[in-house]
């Protein structure tokens, strides 16, 4: 009798300590979507602020300055549900402005263009970086979270159940002179 | 920034991964960067200064030729001191999967984590059989960097999730600078790499030389790499063994002297490549490539516009291609300057730069690394009990 009570004991306890150890799991993998997020809209917001910078320097001409400073506008004082789409157009708005190796080349002749275009490849070269990381610790945390240990133990808590960012990020090619990957 | 870097193999066995952890940390030294590198080592191997030894490895048959890995209780102890002593930014695990330090590194860190992944195996079953165990330390993975793009696929396929692409580094200039010698020159074939080692490709060649030799007969080839010369050349015919050198074990000076002063280089690997680093550095040295058509070889050679390629293990193709190209200068000079051009992307200070991004994009939201502290057995008997 004793013995058995035991054994349901240990077996309890063995449970019990493997549902802790998911928590702390799923515990981490929120900490790893929060820190990837922020990474996230630093460098969107790094893009943005550079984009503006040179829209307004006088580097550009009056409608390529436009378009730009509209598209890096819109894109820093979206609301979370539209931030998506006008990411999305800065990157186009960049990519039609800068198609033309000879734009580049005539912003990188004034001075202080060389730095201003080397920010803004830096820039458009990580956001898709950090894109993909958040993307990829939202992809775990998901595939943790539909577990039935997780759903029947309510381990995820509170916490909303995350979500990817999807977004064009597709650098400009003259800015991104590397190989396709 | 202060980086930790696990290397996963052991550091007296020269090998890509090694060769190309020592490049990375030399290079971001050079950049200003506090570097560590955790790598398993005999006690009395000479290290150079930036690298910390986490004990001797034990050969164990691993991904079709004999690893040296560390496992157990010493190394994983030997793991945290370095994590703690370390108080690093960031770290930097390569190939995470095997079952090595980097596995050990990832269960006891906590904190921005970049990984690289370098092999590109196909799904095997102890793959599967260890998803469960891998997942857990894989997740805690903030950024994950493939070699190629074929080895970002098989990422993908076996473990989910994304990755950046960020090429091997080579020190292009160093290649570029490397004086031609005279012995070398003149109708010559360059190999490099182990001779014992199938995928290496080497019995392939050795087919295709007959060949050759029949169309060209002053041609020479010279086998850079360890092994058993006696057995490479035994399927040949005695007298066209004069035309094979071996030059055995070459410093890295000699092989990019060698590299330069061959006609053509010859890449004939059957199989488990992820990325091709001796190609890049053929490019660099400016000799012209000849690659079986590997995915990743395609890839390096982009998709042989920078290099020729040819059908994977045909030896017949192989000859034809060999003969085309010794007969033909204009194309070999061709290919010379496509090659240089192209290997610019693959120079240290553009995959430097895209690594280093990485590890400011992982840091930039993030707390810096630690010995990843979860409360013991001990103290969840102690919470249990109360």
């Amino acid at each position: 009798m004793t013995a058995t009570l035991i054994w349901i004991f240990v077996a309890l306890l063995a449970i019990g300590l493997y549902l802790s150890w998911t928590a702390g799991r799923l515990d981490r993998l929120h900490t790893r979507i929060d820190a990837a997020r922020a990474a996230l809209d630093a460098q969107l917001l790094r893009r943005a602020s550079v984009t503006q910078e040179l829209a307004t320097a006088g580097v550009l001409d009056p409608a390529a300055s436009i378009v730009l400073y509209e598209a890096a506008h819109a894109a820093r004082q979206a609301e979370e549900e539209q931030r998506e789409v006008a990411e999305s157009e800065l990157s186009a708005a960049l990519r039609a402005v800068f198609e033309e190796p000879a734009q580049l080349e005539a912003v990188r002749e004034v001075p202080g263009g060389e730095e201003a275009t080397l920010e803004l490849a830096q820039a458009v070269r990580r956001v898709p970086m950090a894109r993909r990381f958040h993307n990829d610790a939202v992809r775990a945390a998901r595939a943790l979270r539909r577990h039935r240990k997780v759903r029947w133990f309510r381990l995820a808590g509170h916490a909303p159940f995350p979500l990817a960012f999807e977004m064009d990020d597709e650098p400009p090619t003259a800015l991104a002179d590397r190989p396709v990957s | 920034m202060k980086i930790g870097i696990v290397c996963p193999y052991s550091w007296d066995v020269p090998g890509g991964v090694q060769f190309h952890i020592r490049d990375l940390a030399d290079h971001l030294i050079r950049l200003g960067h506090e570097v560590s590198v955790l790598a398993p080592a005999d006690d009395d191997t000479p290290l150079p200064p930036f690298v910390v030894s986490a004990g001797r490895a034990v050969p164990v048959p691993y991904n079709g030729s004999v690893a040296r890995l560390n496992f157990g209780f010493l190394s994983a102890a030997r793991v945290r001191r370095w994590l703690h002593d370390g108080t690093f930014d960031v770290i930097h695990i390569h190939e995470p999967t095997s079952p090595s330090l980097g596995l050990l590194t990832c269960w006891a860190a906590q904190g921005p984590i970049v990984a690289t992944f370098h092999t590109s195996n196909p799904r095997s079953r102890a793959m599967i059989a260890a998803y469960p165990i891998l997942q857990p330390a894989l997740e805690k993975i903030s950024a994950r960097i493939a070699v190629s793009e074929y080895a970002r696929r098989t990422l993908v396929e076996h473990l989910g999730g994304d990755a950046v692409v960020i090429p091997n580094g080579v020190d292009v200039a160093f290649f570029e600078s490397a004086e031609p010698n005279p012995e070398w020159q003149g109708g010559t074939i360059g190999f490099i790499g182990r001779i014992d080692e199938p995928r290496k490709g080497l019995p392939v060649l050795m087919k295709a030389l007959p060949a050759i030799l029949a169309e060209r007969p002053g041609t020479r080839l010279l086998v850079a790499g360890r092994g058993d010369e006696e057995e490479a050349v035994a399927q040949l015919p005695k007298e066209m063994r004069s035309s094979v050198e071996f030059l055995g074990m070459v410093s890295d000076k000699d092989k990019a002297r060698l590299l330069r002063s061959v006609d053509v280089y010859v890449a004939p690997n059957t199989g488990g490549e992820s990325f091709g680093i001796i190609l890049v550095e053929a490019m660099s040295a400016g000799a012209p490539v000849l690659a079986s058509d590997l995915d990743a070889f395609a890839q390096v050679l982009d998709l042989g516009a920078a290099g020729e390629l040819f059908a994977n293990e045909d030896a017949a193709a192989l000859a034809t291609a060999a003969v085309r190209l010794l007969g033909d200068p204009e194309r070999r000079e061709e290919l010379r300057k496509r090659g240089s051009a192209h290997v610019r992307r693959f120079d240290w200070s553009t995959v430097g730069a895209d690594i280093l991004a990485v590890y400011e994009t992982v840091t930039d939201g993030a707390a810096s690394v630690a010995a990843d502290e979860r409360p013991g057995l001990r103290s969840r008997f102690g919470l249990a009990r109360n």
